[in-house]
């Protein structure tokens, strides 16, 4: 079965085109490394994945439902973890994890099970009914991971899921999700900037820039074409050694906009 | 609990979580209560328009309402800079239940502070003329806070950032108050002053307030309630089209 579709997909922002006509597919249980530059397009495509924004022209079917037209049936299939923390920092752990399962409509009986088995299994039981402004960036990490998987959802799509993480989180969290891969069948869609990350962890890589998608493949395959020994290297053949600018996200806007 | 109450719920909950803006939506009509009420009621009641107090207080009640329930709209804004927006957003929820929820979240509390301010009031002398009514009143505090919220929702949806939305809603809103009725008669207002009177909601909102606190008002009860209900519907429509929009 094929988890993601993406067909003939682009988006354009006013005369900006973020995403020129990319193609591919992430198959049933697969660990999908979606890789690429600053502003390739990376979070663009993950947005509409997610049903957060629509396509232009193309289409993008998600454990075959079409995220356009059926979003109920998308959403209901996916977990998100998104770039910038999406938790709600006047809440406690144990509140946003409620609400969640409640706008996902699991019953009310299973509801307090299930969180405490997840916060459980990242080491936040204890700390349920503390609000969330107190935790760590790593400790939020772990309970927006545990609240994307609460729902139990087909595919996890995971926008940098370990930036500014310390080594012990990352690993924790790599760990996690191997465990959730491997046990539950849930496939992994995920972008990262570390590409020992990738290459360790991902079982099929597709390497993005400039709305464009330039190969995809195993690691091995991807470092046999471009006749590189490493992925970073073959990475760098693709992309070339241009640093790029990018807008930032919401938070860092603010704080810029704070500072003046 | 459906998307509605979750968003409900937790508006509720985080406004009463947060102390200071509490505080701060309080400090506001009160001042003008002490402002207006000692500052220009004798001079008023000098003129002949009789009691000042009965007169001030449904009005001090509705900008208390009208302030709060525009300002909610922040609470949006607030969730599309720290993120919590997007968690709703690809939750399998439709946009209008966010947008409700939310709005009646923020009327529950916008009601919650017209009451404070109406018992503040009792202390400066007010009295209520007809108890029987007061049940009623609560629900058009209710019906006013529910109109202002999605007005103010709705706006915030097309907002960023936290600098501008504030400024814009002050500037709605202080001509609002000035010319609904709420702090003083309005009779003597040019032609053209009188014909926006006409168009302003809040002209509305402050006279259903004063009919179901007793007090004098101007306009027939049933058409202001109608002309708020009609513009509920109407914001609600628009705002779930604003909702729909969105992308972060």
């Amino acid at each position: 079965m094929i988890a993601i579709n993406v067909i003939n997909l682009s988006k354009k922002f006013k005369k900006f085109i973020a995403i020129d006509n990319i193609n591919f597919k992430v198959n049933d249980g697969e660990i999908f490394a979606f890789l690429g530059p600053n502003g390739a397009g990376k979070s663009t495509t993950i947005k509409m994945m997610t049903t957060i924004s629509k396509p232009t022209t193309g289409s993008i079917t998600i454990a075959g439902f079409n995220t356009a037209k059926e979003e109920k049936n998308v959403r209901k299939s996916i977990g998100v973890i998104f770039q910038d923390p999406t938790l709600d920092d006047d809440l406690t752990a144990y509140e946003n994890l409620y609400y969640h399962a409640s706008l996902y409509g699991i019953p009310k009986k299973e509801i307090k099970n299930k969180i405490e088995k997840m916060l459980d299994n990242i080491g936040l039981l204890e700390r349920k009914d503390e609000l969330v402004k107190k935790f760590s960036g790593g400790m939020k990490r772990r309970v927006e991971i545990a609240r994307g998987l609460l729902h139990s959802p087909k595919i996890l799509f995971l926008d940098e899921p370990t930036l500014g993480l310390d080594v012990q989180t990352r690993a924790f969290l790599w760990d996690q999700i191997k465990k959730i891969n491997k046990k539950q069948k849930i496939t992994i869609f995920f972008t990262t900037h570390n590409l020992d990350e990738a290459e360790k962890i991902a079982t099929k890589i597709a390497i993005i820039d400039n709305g464009k998608i330039l190969i995809e493949g195993t690691s091995k395959y991807i470092k046999k074409t471009t006749k590189t020994d490493t992925l970073e290297n073959a990475f760098l053949k693709l992309t070339g050694y241009d640093i790029r600018e990018q807008s930032g996200s919401n938070i860092e806007q603010m704080r810029k906009r704070f500072r003046k | 609990m459906n998307a509605l109450t979750v968003m409900w719920h937790r508006q509720i909950k985080e406004y009463f979580r947060n102390k200071q803006r509490l505080l701060v939506t309080l400090i506001q009509p009160l001042l003008f209560l002490i402002a207006f009420g000692f500052g220009i009621g004798g001079m008023f009641e000098q003129v002949g328009n009789g009691n000042y107090i009965q007169f001030l207080i449904p009005g001090i009640v509705g900008m208390t309402i009208l302030m709060s329930s525009t300002m909610n709209g922040m609470s949006l804004i607030w969730d599309k800079q720290f993120g919590f927006l997007k968690e709703t957003l690809v939750a399998p929820v439709s946009r209008s239940s966010l947008l409700f929820g939310r709005c009646l979240g923020g009327a529950t509390t916008s009601t919650i502070q017209g009451i404070i301010v109406l018992f503040l009031g009792f202390i400066m002398g007010f009295r209520i003329v007809n108890w029987f009514l007061f049940p009623i009143c609560i629900i058009f505090m209710f019906i006013i806070s529910l109109l202002f919220n999605l007005l103010g929702t709705s706006i915030a949806s097309k907002f960023d950032d936290m600098q501008s939305f504030p400024i814009i809603m002050n500037v709605l809103i202080m001509p609002m108050i000035f010319i609904s009725g709420a702090l003083f008669p309005v009779n003597n207002f040019p032609k053209i002053i009188q014909l926006l009177i006409k168009i302003n909601p809040f002209t509305y909102a402050v006279n259903i307030l004063k009919f179901s606190l007793g007090v004098s008002y101007k306009i027939n009860m049933f058409l202001s309630l109608g002309i708020l209900i009609l513009l509920i519907i109407i914001l609600g429509i628009i705002g779930t089209k604003l909702f729909n929009k969105i992308e972060t």
